[in-house]
This record gives structure tokens, sequence and C-alpha cells, in this order.
């Protein structure tokens, strides 16, 4: 269970996240939405610590990671896995490399250990037989699904996801989405997906929660997504066309 | 002048953080063999070559100055091996490398800041200053200064070269000139700055590079920062060393 309580950030005096407070609760997957510079990748930056809070706690169970020193933080961390938005894949590395990366450095596991859970990992996102290829040889869908299997090489209790199908097709955009839902209900993680793609919301949102102009503008599942009132809310995800003559079709 | 300080403290506290127990000593070991063939072996070739070029340079310019019968010709040895082991194989040569490897350290951890493997790593618990900069500044700390020795070697086999082809003095002359009042003193000098000048290369390159932001054209911006700001250090303390060691 992740909790934020009263978060504010601001950036040059600018306001980014102005008085967010919500709860993440395992084994299911939660969804942070709301348009671009909402303020949806400095929240979840905040929460797993690449940003300092400006004011407001992040509890992680029942530690209160926000004010945790630098140390533990790091050991914490070991615990958290995140794909972030463009696969941040380390060029220098093949993908066995890459998803062998944090068992090398934080396990004493031999070589044959971390192999085989590499080919784990990478078996359980669907990557068979590109273990010696570097990140720039593959696709965006497969840059993604390597990121996921590196952030769950640990067994993590936690995962964030910035934008996972951002720049991919429709097909290979559900295969990650429910790739994620899967792996959060396997191992029971605490799964936190930025995203502002309404596919993945109504896929796999088990908790929306909507960013607008960095407050949480609204809270609810997906279920109750497209009866919500609010007019900001609506104006996002009715945006396009198509949205606006589906919502006339489901209310006749 | 108050960014000039903000730079300075940042620069500080990036080095407190490079500067910290690797998370894992065997991983820090390979990374530093891999920094060693990368900044180091790699540049053998053009350090050599520019040396034994300007070697062969410096030994024809003095032959050709020195148009007075009561200086003697093994003079040109002399000056040859003065102006390489002073000046030209530590401060010349570390202002090339500044352009090689300050570039290549400053783009390539400043691409990976603005494709936020830095960081990947940081959110795996990875202290990525240390991971990615401590083994770049002991790499060419220790081994930059054994390329000061091979340009100086060189340098001199260099004009040797000259001396034999164009016949300006005989090479007994120049030899003569090689050894005369040799103050072994001055290598160690050299190699000293050399040191000094390596680790300024590394550390103010991945310093640019470690806060790089936006897109690549701020990672080109952030690399000729680098050389600049390498080229402009080497200066300074080229000046303190030689004012503190002669």
């Amino acid at each position: 269970m992740i909790k934020a309580k009263n978060i504010y950030k601001s950036f040059n005096e600018k306001t980014v996240l102005d008085d967010i407070s919500a709860s993440f609760e395992p084994g299911k997957t939660n969804l942070i939405i709301g348009a671009s510079g909402s303020g949806k990748t400095v929240l979840l930056k905040t929460l797993v610590g690449l940003h300092d809070a400006d004011a407001g706690e992040i509890w992680y169970n029942d530690v209160l990671f926000s004010r945790l020193p630098f140390k533990e933080k790091k050991v914490m961390r070991q615990n958290i896995g995140m794909l972030f938005q463009g696969g941040a894949l380390f060029d220098f590395a093949t993908v066995e490399e890459n998803v062998m990366f944090p068992l090398t450095m934080f396990t004493n596991k031999s070589y044959e250990e971390k192999r085989e859970r590499v080919n784990f990992c990478l078996k359980r996102v669907d990557i068979i037989g590109a273990e010696k290829h570097y990140p720039s040889e593959l696709s965006g869908g497969m840059q993604k699904r390597v990121g996921i299997a590196r952030a769950i090489a640990l067994n993590p209790s936690y995962l964030f996801c910035d934008e996972p199908n951002s720049g991919l097709d429709p097909n290979t955009a559900i295969l990650i989405d429910n790739l994620i839902r899967e792996i959060t209900q396997e191992y029971n993680i605490t799964t936190i997906v930025n995203t502002h793609d309404m596919n993945s919301v109504m896929e796999i949102g088990d908790k929306v929660i909507y960013i607008y102009q960095g407050k949480k503008w609204w809270e609810g599942s997906s279920a109750d997504i497209l009866q919500a009132n609010s007019l900001e809310l609506n104006n996002f995800i009715f945006a396009s066309n198509m949205t606006k003559m589906l919502k006339k079709l489901s209310a006749k | 002048m108050h960014s000039f300080f903000e730079l300075f403290g940042r620069y500080f506290l990036l080095m407190r953080k490079v500067f910290t127990r690797p998370d894992r000593i065997s991983v820090f070991w390979r990374q530093l063999i891999l920094e060693t063939e990368k900044l180091g072996l790699s540049s053998i070739a053009i350090v050599a070559i520019i040396s034994v070029f300007i070697g062969g340079v410096i030994a024809l310019q003095s032959s050709f100055n020195i148009v007075s019968p009561l200086i003697p010709k093994m003079y040109v040895g002399y000056m040859t091996r003065e102006t390489m082991v002073l000046e030209f194989s530590s401060t010349m040569i570390a202002l090339i490398l500044a352009g090689k490897i300050g570039s290549n350290i400053a783009s390539e951890i400043g691409s990976m800041r603005i494709t936020e493997q830095i960081d990947a790593m940081e959110m795996m618990g990875v202290n990525s200053a240390n991971y990615l900069i401590l083994p770049k500044i002991i790499a060419a700390t220790v081994f930059n200064p054994l390329l000061m020795l091979l340009s100086f070697i060189v340098g001199l086999a260099g004009g040797w070269l000259i001396v034999a082809a164009t016949g300006v003095i005989t090479i007994s002359q120049y030899v003569d000139g090689l050894q005369m009042e040799f103050n072994n003193f001055y290598i160690t000098y050299s190699m000293i700055k050399m040191a000094v000048f390596s680790f300024i290369i590394t550390s103010v390159s991945a310093f640019f590079g470690y806060y790089a932001f936006g897109g690549s054209l701020h990672v080109g911006r952030s690399s000729t920062r680098a050389i600049v700001s390498c080229c402009v250090a080497i200066l300074i303390f080229n000046l303190i060393l030689t004012q503190l060691l002669l």
C-alpha cells in the first residue's frame, strides 16, 4: 500500500503538484491520468523519490518513505520497479545484461542463477531470442517489455509505469497493458501507471485518479469514469469525436 | 557571479557523491578496465601520431633558428627534449584529450540523463554518479600520465627521425643534446600535471553531462561547455602547478 498525503511540488515558483493525497492498494492497477503537462510524471517521480516533495508525506506501508535518509531510501528502492516512458534501457548493455543489472548490483547470486532469473523474466514478458540484442536493435514494444522484465527482476513489491504504451500501436499497447495487469495480480504488487490513454483506463484501471493543473480532480474506478460529472474530466475523456459518439450511443 | 558559485557548489556535491564506496567492488573493477580501454588505450594512436610530428617539427624549427656559430648544434636535441617534457607532452596532450575524451564523456552521460537511464539506475538504488563517473576519473588519472611518457618518448623519436632524414645536424649532436643537463624531476612534474589535468577532464566533463537536460541540442551544448571549461581549467592549473612544483 502506498499513501501520498498533501503533496506539494514546485519548480522555479511554478506549482506543479498542489495538495495531492491518494492511496494505492496492492494487487490493483492504480492509474494516474491527465493531460500532458498536468503533473502526472512529476507525481510519479515524487512518489518514487526521484523528486523530493516540497511538503507532504509518502508512506510505503508503515514506512515514511519521503523522510527516509538517503542510504535507507536506496535500500528501499531495491523493492521498487519502474518502467520509464522511453524504456530507459542501458544503451551500453544487451537485453540480458539490462535485466541482469539489478541482480548483479544487489544479489549474491551466481551467474547461472542470474541467467535463470533473467530467462524467467524475459519469458514472462514474451521476449525470446533477443537476449544478445542491444536496445537500439529492438522495436518500441519490445523495449517496453524488456523494461518490465528489468523492473520485475528483483521481485519488487511496488511497480511504477510512466506512460507504458506511449508511441505504441493499439495492439501492442493492449499487450503491454495486459502484461502489467497480469504481473500486478500474479505477484500482488502495488502498481501505479501514468497514462493519458483511455484504452488503458478502460482495460486495466482498477482505480483511477485524474490530475488537472496539478490538483487531484477526480478519483474512482474505470466503471465510474463514464458517468463522472466533472466537466474537466469529461473534456479529457471525450476529447475525440469517436469517444463523443460512443458517449451519445451509450446514453441512448 | 552567483551562478558561478552555484556551479562550483553543484560540482563539489557531485564529487562527494562520486567518491563513495562502490555498490559492488567487482563491478567497479570491471568498469575500471573498460574505461581504461575506452579513455586511455584508445588514445595511444592519436597521442603517438601528434607527438612524433610535433617532435620532428620542434627539431627542425630549432635547427633553423640556431644560426649563430657560437651556439652548439646539440641544442636542437636539448630544446626538443625540454619543450616536449615541460609543456607539450603534458599540457598540449591534455588539451587534445579534453577534446577527445571530454566530449565523449559529456555526451555519453548527457545522453543517459535525457533518456532517463540515470533515473533508472537511481530508481534501482544504484549510486549512478559513483557507478558512471568514478571508474572514468580513476582510469584517466592513472593511465594518462603513461600517455604523457609515451608522448615524450615518441616526440624525441620524431625529432631523431627528422634529424636522420634531413641531416640538419648529426645524430650524435642530437643525442648529445637529449642527454645534456637532464633533470629527472621534469618527468615527475609532467606526470603530476597530466594526472591533475586528467582528473579535471573527466570530472568536469562528467559534471556537465550529468546535469544535462532537455534534448540532444542541450547535450551538444553541454559537451561544448565541458570542453571549453576543461581547457580553461587546464590552462589555469598549468600556471598554478608550474609555480608550485618548479
